[in-house]
């Protein structure tokens, strides 16, 4: 499909971070062994990678966020980049400023790099449409349709404590439908070819075809959960509930609720991811979100370093490739 | 331009195709005074004081296009009734009905009038009006139906807005049928279609966007047909998108309802997987659905099921697609391209040249019994004549249409018009 090819330049290399559809499970490994790179970096303490070193990295905010858009600033300023933070939801768009003004306007500033946050689905493709030739443009979100950052942090989350990916049974837990982040993720767990990949929820929270996804659909928790390595938790998006798509949190959490007797069904070293913000006692039970299990916190200390890995890898900076002594 | 009306005329050399006469064979088309008077042999005295050499041609009835927007009145600053129906020209069109949601909304005789008016001084395509089903389209009362079809409207229709209420919507239908005016639907379930810009399945899936269920038209289709039913109305159906739609209105044919139906050429040429790449050109209303429908389409048109191809003529500014695609509005420009778009159909061996024409004259002037569509003795002389087998590429640049908003942009298309003739006189020539 053409949109897969926007995100790939002539040598089938990432030039922007749209999607996770069209990449090849080599892309992914690039992307986490380069990730893997940084985390090494931070463990011995060294703050500072200055690889992009006087560049200048947009973070444009369509879609208030407070948390994705400090860690791919953190990322930014541990490579030695320059930021400029955008809330457009605050400015140019309530003054009647087009998208493609806003952004010409900002390109014409001297931005090199552009991260995206858009309450659209295919805002990230358009602006990567529009934005000057060699100007990258990483998706941090774009209506329900992508958040390939986190989906590869969860990657990295995943083979950080599993090793394979090959033997892997996933369950992704909750509002599948208005989620970028499971979109995100279940591309990447089929190009990365985990045994299986499963959907649990009701109907009204699931995509019409979603099996077409690649994907085994669970209406049941219990057998959903039954003999997994990774449970994935989804935040239960209420502010994107224009319908009555449940009929209550009560009601929801006795269904799908992530508790330390529903995890007994997932295998014993299973482990506990959520994107976060966490609903406690919504989707999960405090005490598992504290539990041994939950590896929710690693969760946000990988994004910065998968973060700083794809801004070097569409920058066409390659740490890996260098000479380090 | 020598262009006199009572010219006496010959159209020399070209395949005429009059599928209302079932005609078609290489022969001569006479006019004078703006009507057709002869085929095959001049009348005795008639003596051509132009000849229109049209070897190699295809010469047919002006087409008929049952559904685009002008803009005009109340959207000058998009395109207006001069800029589009010369548009509809090139395509070859010289008869055009549009849907009653401008601004003014055509629900008074003023309106009507007005728009009327306006197309006359335009003198390009002919132009005529759908008056409004329910009064400011709202969908509460019932408009002025008989004083609106006297002013020159051929048809109500509610446009886009669903009429919710099955009460008024009866009572709509029962009026119209008393004075046995035609209405034309387009099926919409609000509460299903609210905030949907995609097909919902597989792709939309995909891409994140907000889906339209099949649901959406074919609930709000059974309704009206048992409407129909009920009160004995015309009624014609209007821009079918899903299979099972076909299906309904096939079976309520087989059981003597007065009911027909139309599609759009794109949704015979395109499905859901042209969306893909969220190109924005693809955001339309109803949406491109799946391969399956897109056949069934096809077939349902083949086997007369639907009756007719419309362009669903949409201009917009370049702005209004310049946006992530669940932003930017609805529609396609299509009157430039409707006849290649549905000669293509030949090229794909399913359809006749007889057949691809019928959908685009006889037919569509049949439903609401127009005189126009065909090239009858003693009819007004609005001609097509295009030339079948020449290329061309559909390009911003070669769209005449203030609207560049094309689904087909970058496709290279067979059928090219070559003159479009109102009453005789040429309203559109390539140079």
């Amino acid at each position: 499909m053409i949109r897969n090819v926007l995100q790939l330049n002539a040598e089938k290399q990432l030039k922007h971070f749209l999607s996770m559809e069209g990449l090849k499970r080599h892309h992914l490994i690039e992307i986490l062994d380069t990730a893997d790179f940084f985390m090494d970096y931070e463990r011995n303490r060294v703050k500072k990678v200055p690889l992009l070193k006087d560049q200048t990295i947009v973070n444009l905010f369509f879609e208030p966020s407070t948390r994705t858009r400090m860690t791919f600033e953190q990322a930014a300023k541990s490579l030695g980049a320059n930021v400029m933070n955008l809330n457009i939801s605050t400015s140019s768009a309530k003054k009647g400023e087009t998208l493609l003004d806003t952004l010409h306007n900002i390109e014409a500033m001297g931005a090199d790099m552009f991260v995206v946050r858009h309450q659209e689905s295919g805002a990230a493709h358009f602006i990567a449409q529009h934005t000057a030739p060699g100007i990258p443009v990483l998706n941090a979100g774009d209506g329900r349709h992508s958040h390939p950052t986190q989906g590869m942090l969860d990657m990295m989350t995943i083979r950080h404590f599993k090793k394979e990916f090959g033997p892997l049974k996933v369950a992704i837990v909750g509002d599948i439908m208005h989620s970028r982040v499971a979109r995100s993720q279940i591309h990447a767990l089929t190009t990365l070819e985990v045994t299986e990949v499963r959907v649990v929820g009701p109907q009204t929270l699931l995509p019409s075809e979603v099996e077409k996804l690649g994907v085994h659909v669970h209406h049941d928790l219990k057998s959903g959960l039954d003999d997994v390595d990774v449970v994935i938790m989804l935040r239960l998006q209420n502010e994107r509930m224009d319908g009555a798509l449940i009929p209550s949190e009560r009601e929801y959490f006795k269904l799908y609720g992530l508790t330390e007797e529903t995890l007994k069904y997932a295998k014993d070293d299973a482990i506990v991811m959520h994107p976060g913000p966490i609903n406690r006692g919504v989707e999960m039970d405090s005490p598992v979100v504290d539990g041994d299990r939950s590896v929710i916190l690693q969760q946000v200390t990988f994004g910065i370093a998968v973060r700083m890995a794809v801004m070097c890898l569409v920058m066409g900076v390659r740490p890996l490739e260098m000479n380090h002594e | 331009m020598s262009n006199r009306v009572h010219k006496r005329t010959e159209i020399r050399g070209g395949r005429v195709i009059d599928p209302a006469n079932g005609i078609d064979r290489i022969t001569s088309l006479f006019f004078e005074n703006g009507l057709i008077v002869a085929l095959d042999n001049a009348p005795a005295g008639f003596e051509a004081e132009e000849v229109i050499d049209a070897t190699g041609q295809v010469v047919c009835p002006g087409l008929v296009d049952l559904q685009a927007r002008m803009r005009e009145p109340g959207h000058e600053y998009i395109a207006t009734i001069a800029s589009e129906t010369q548009a509809a020209t090139k395509g070859g069109i010289t008869c055009l009905l549009s849907p009653p949601d401008t601004d003014p909304i055509i629900d008074n005789v003023a309106s009507a009038e007005l728009i009327i008016n306006r197309a006359k001084k335009a003198d390009l395509a002919r132009f005529l009006p759908t008056g409004a089903l329910t009064k400011k389209l709202k969908g509460e009362y019932i408009s002025e139906m008989a004083s609106l079809r006297e002013a020159g409207c051929v048809a109500m229709s509610n446009g886009d807005q669903p009429v919710m209420n099955t009460l008024t919507m009866k009572r709509a239908l029962q009026y119209a049928a008393t004075h046995d005016i035609p209405v034309i639907i387009r099926p919409v379930d609000p509460f299903l279609a609210a905030g949907g810009c995609a097909h919902e399945g597989e792709v939309a899936d995909r891409l994140g966007l907000n889906g339209i269920l099949d649901a959406a038209e074919t609930i709000a289709l059974a309704r009206d047909l048992m409407l129909v039913e009920e009160t004995g109305v015309q009624a014609h159906f209007a821009q079918l998108s899903c299979a099972q739609s076909v299906d309904m209105i096939a079976d309520a044919q087989k059981r003597g309802l007065r009911v027909t139906a139309d599609v759009t050429a794109h949704h015979l040429h395109l499905n859901e997987f042209d969306t893909a790449d969220f190109n924005s050109n693809m955001h339309v209303l109803p949406p491109l659905r799946t391969q399956r429908d897109q056949e069934a389409l096809v077939v349902g048109l083949k086997m007369g099921t639907i009756s007719a191809v419309v362009s669903d003529h949409r201009p917009w500014e370049e702005d209004d697609k310049l946006v992530p695609f669940p932003e930017a509005e609805p529609g396609v420009s299509g009157v430039e391209t409707l006849l290649p778009m549905v000669l293509r159909l030949v090229d794909n061996a399913m359809f006749t040249m007889n057949d691809a024409i019928a959908c685009l004259t006889s037919k569509p002037a049949a439903i609401f019994n127009l005189p126009n569509g065909t090239l009858s003795i003693g009819k007004k002389a609005d001609i097509c004549i295009f030339n079948p087998d020449e290329y061309w590429d559909i390009t911003p640049e070669n769209l005449i249409s203030l609207g560049k908003n094309s689904p087909f942009l970058g496709w290279n298309v067979k059928g090219c018009v070559t003159m479009t003739l109102k009453s005789g006189q040429k309203v559109y020539q390539t140079s």
